[in-house]
């Protein structure tokens, strides 16, 4: 897995509240058996119309955010389905990290397992970071995960709150698998235990 | 001993592993596999030369993708890319050793179907899926719950989960429902109260005379949209009802071990003076009717209401709201039973069982579905079919006008060609009304069993309390 540890990105602003995963990556693309080569269909429905043109006035579509390494984004965002096509997408496109007052709750675990960020804050300092954002590419974040810190473009230091196994396995790209695997005794002795006291699973 | 949320008596009873952090390896007894989110997941093991587990305890079924109309043994039904994720299933099922129940087998159907069906949900197990709606699962008293790709993985190498406790929130339903109210009711209006996020961070238990009474494929619709409400899980503490659709499954246990089982279940309920971070009640005779309006699950409101106004609202919603009524095609302070509706879905894993059927038919008996209407009931699995059609059911639904379909997930996601064309308007006993989430610019309005049916009849969003039958 790609390690996280520091970001300095154009942020796209998408001030809209629970943003889906069928907005974020309509199941037509999930037929896939591939994790890689989704981001040319991260928020398809939105981005581009029935005839595949691009609409111009959708935030990533627009010249300023081409680029966007970072999301900002309303309330509840990743609401939906558990399909982890959603963050590929959005890693594929080249955001690594979304910010937003909340995010659903197999979403945000996903995000972690792919290298990508994600941070809850309150709704003021998101107001404050979506402005930032409504900037354009003038307007680069910072993001310093090791210090929990965002810089808005402006100077202004906003601290973040991240898990500290998750933050860990982040910064140092480790495999949840590998690391579980480590336990294998544990995991072994549970096992035999559970297989006395309830045989009949 | 400190008393002990049903919740809390799952968790411990599951924790292989604590870190000082309290990040938990929790050992999972059942996981259930499907085609769309499970590919990456093999290639993943076999990049690694990782091997499953425990293939006793995993389960496979295809149901997201697969044709739904009588000629799908026909291949040509199915989209190149369909054919190859339901494909690299049956290779993967084959080549770790799983359960497996292929396309052609009576028992295939939408995995959240078959798991309780089989017996291979029973109460105080942990059961994920690379699905959202395994919250159906909690209605044995099982924690169950949705996972990503990665930790399908993990899950396949190592039979537990990486996991931190959820906190306890009570929903209560007190009395009794009145009549045309139903479970799917009661799930929708609690997401009603709490918002689509209102249950993040929670594991809810449902509780209460209302829950208490019903059936358990009624509890199973409950517990199925819990995930709408933004919980990990939901819950019900197992009883009799339980008991009694446990016993004698294929894989439910038998015998002396049927006893032992019994023992721990009936200890698997909520202490009275348990914690609780959060309650929330609603009386049963309180909840009507309801459909959502808008894009949202949390767009719910009795079918006697109108459609709301975008200043109704406050914050991020005003702007959701006005972009949902413009998606929708609606104008605001209409009356929701004078819109009218081209198409009308009964099945998915909310409301796919042998009960919703029944439910539809007592409706639908000597009624004809409106002309022009698309109509089609798929059963949620392929023994669903056979009992409907064992009980009289199917000729209802064929007589009434209603395509009767094989099991699968069909047009609760549209992934296989069941889809709604742009502007096509349904009403639908699925889980999820979110923007193109049954085809391209559809509009999904949900509802119970019972209401899709008198809308087929109808033509229009209709109050089943009004309807003469
Ligand atoms: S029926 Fe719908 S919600 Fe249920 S598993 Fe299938 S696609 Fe998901």
């Amino acid at each position: 897995m790609d390690k996280f540890d520091k970001l300095s990105g154009i942020a796209a602003p998408m001030p809209m509240v629970n943003i889906d995963t069928d907005m974020i990556i309509p199941k037509q693309f999930l037929k896939t058996i591939k994790r890689s080569g989704l981001g040319v269909n991260l928020f398809d429905e939105m981005r581009f119309d029935r005839d595949g043109n691009e609409v111009p006035d959708f935030v990533l579509n627009k010249p300023q955010y081409r680029e966007a390494e970072i999301l900002v984004a309303g309330e509840n965002f990743g609401c939906g389905s558990s399909r982890e096509h959603a963050p590929w997408a959005i890693k594929d496109f080249g955001i690594r990290c979304v910010i937003a007052p909340s995010f659903a709750d197999i979403f945000y675990n996903n995000c972690f397992k792919n290298g990508i960020l994600p941070i809850a804050l309150p709704q003021e300092q998101v107001d404050v970071l979506m402005k930032d954002a409504e900037k354009g590419s003038n307007a680069r974040i910072e993001i310093d995960l090791e210090a929990q810190t965002i810089t808005s473009s402006d100077g202004e230091v906003i601290r973040f709150d991240v898990d500290s196994f998750k933050k860990h396995c982040l910064m140092n790209g480790l495999d949840d698998i590998g690391l579980t695997m480590e336990k294998a005794a544990s995991i072994d002795s549970f096992e035999a235990t559970a297989s006395q006291s309830r045989p009949w699973v | 001993m400190s008393p002990k949320t049903l919740y809390d008596k799952i968790w411990d009873a599951h924790v292989a592993h604590e870190a000082d952090d309290g990040t938990c390896l929790l050992y999972i007894d059942r996981h259930l596999v499907h085609e769309v989110t499970s590919p990456q997941a093999f290639e993943g093991l076999r990049m690694t030369g990782r091997k499953v587990r425990a293939p006793e305890k995993t389960i496979a079924v295809p149901d997201h993708n697969v044709p739904t109309t009588l000629d799908r043994a026909n291949a040509k039904t199915m989209t190149e890319d369909s054919r190859i994720q339901v494909e690299a299933l049956d290779t993967n099922a084959k080549e770790f050793g799983l359960h497996y129940y292929p396309v052609s087998d009576v028992r295939q159907g939408i995995v959240h179907i078959v798991g309780p069906e089989q017996g291979w949900t029973l109460p105080g197990m942990t059961v994920v899926c690379g699905d959202s709606h395994t919250a159906t699962h909690g209605a044995f008293g099982a924690l169950a719950h949705g996972i990503g790709t990665s930790e399908v993985e993990h899950v396949l190498a190592t039979q537990t989960l990486i996991q931190k406790k959820s906190k306890n929130m009570k929903v209560e339903i007190t009395g009794k429902l009145s009549p045309g109210v139903t479970a799917k009711d009661i799930t929708m209006s609690v997401i009603g109260v709490t918002g689509t996020a209102g249950g993040t961070g929670y594991v809810i238990e449902y509780c209460g005379e209302a829950i208490r009474d019903l059936s358990m494929e009624g509890r199973m619709t409950v517990c199925n949209m819990a995930i709408e409400g933004g919980a990990r899980a939901g819950l019900i503490a197992p009883d009799e009802k339980t008991f009694e659709y446990c016993m004698g499954r294929p894989h439910a246990p038998k015998g002396a071990q049927w006893e032992a089982a019994l023992e721990w279940w009936k200890t698997l309920y909520s202490d009275d003076d348990a914690h609780w971070d959060q309650v929330i009640t609603l009386k049963g005779e309180d909840i009507a009717p309801v459909v959502t309006w808008g894009t949202s699950p949390e767009d719910v409101l009795p079918i006697d209401a109108k459609v709301p106004a975008a200043s109704d609202y406050k914050g991020g919603k005003v702007d959701a709201v006005s972009r949902s009524i413009e998606y929708m095609g609606l104008t605001e302070g209409m009356a929701l039973t004078d819109i009218e509706i081209d198409t009308v879905f009964i099945g998915s894993c909310t409301n796919g069982r042998i009960e919703d059927l029944r439910a539809a038919a007592a409706i639908l008996k000597g009624k004809k579905v409106k002309d022009g209407l698309r109509a089609m009931i798929v059963p949620g699995s392929g023994l669903v079919r056979a009992q409907a059609e064992e009980e009289g059911l199917a000729d209802i639904f064929k007589e009434a006008g209603f395509e009767w379909r094989l099991a699968g997930c069909s047009m609760c996601l549209a992934m296989n060609p069941d889809q709604l064309a742009p502007g096509e308007r349904c009403a639908s006993t699925s889980n999820r009304n979110f923007e193109g989430r049954q085809g391209f610019k559809g509009r999904t309005h949900l509802m119970s069993p019972a209401m899709a049916a008198a809308a087929a009849i109808t033509g229009r969003l209709t109050d089943i309390r009004q309807l003469d039958i």
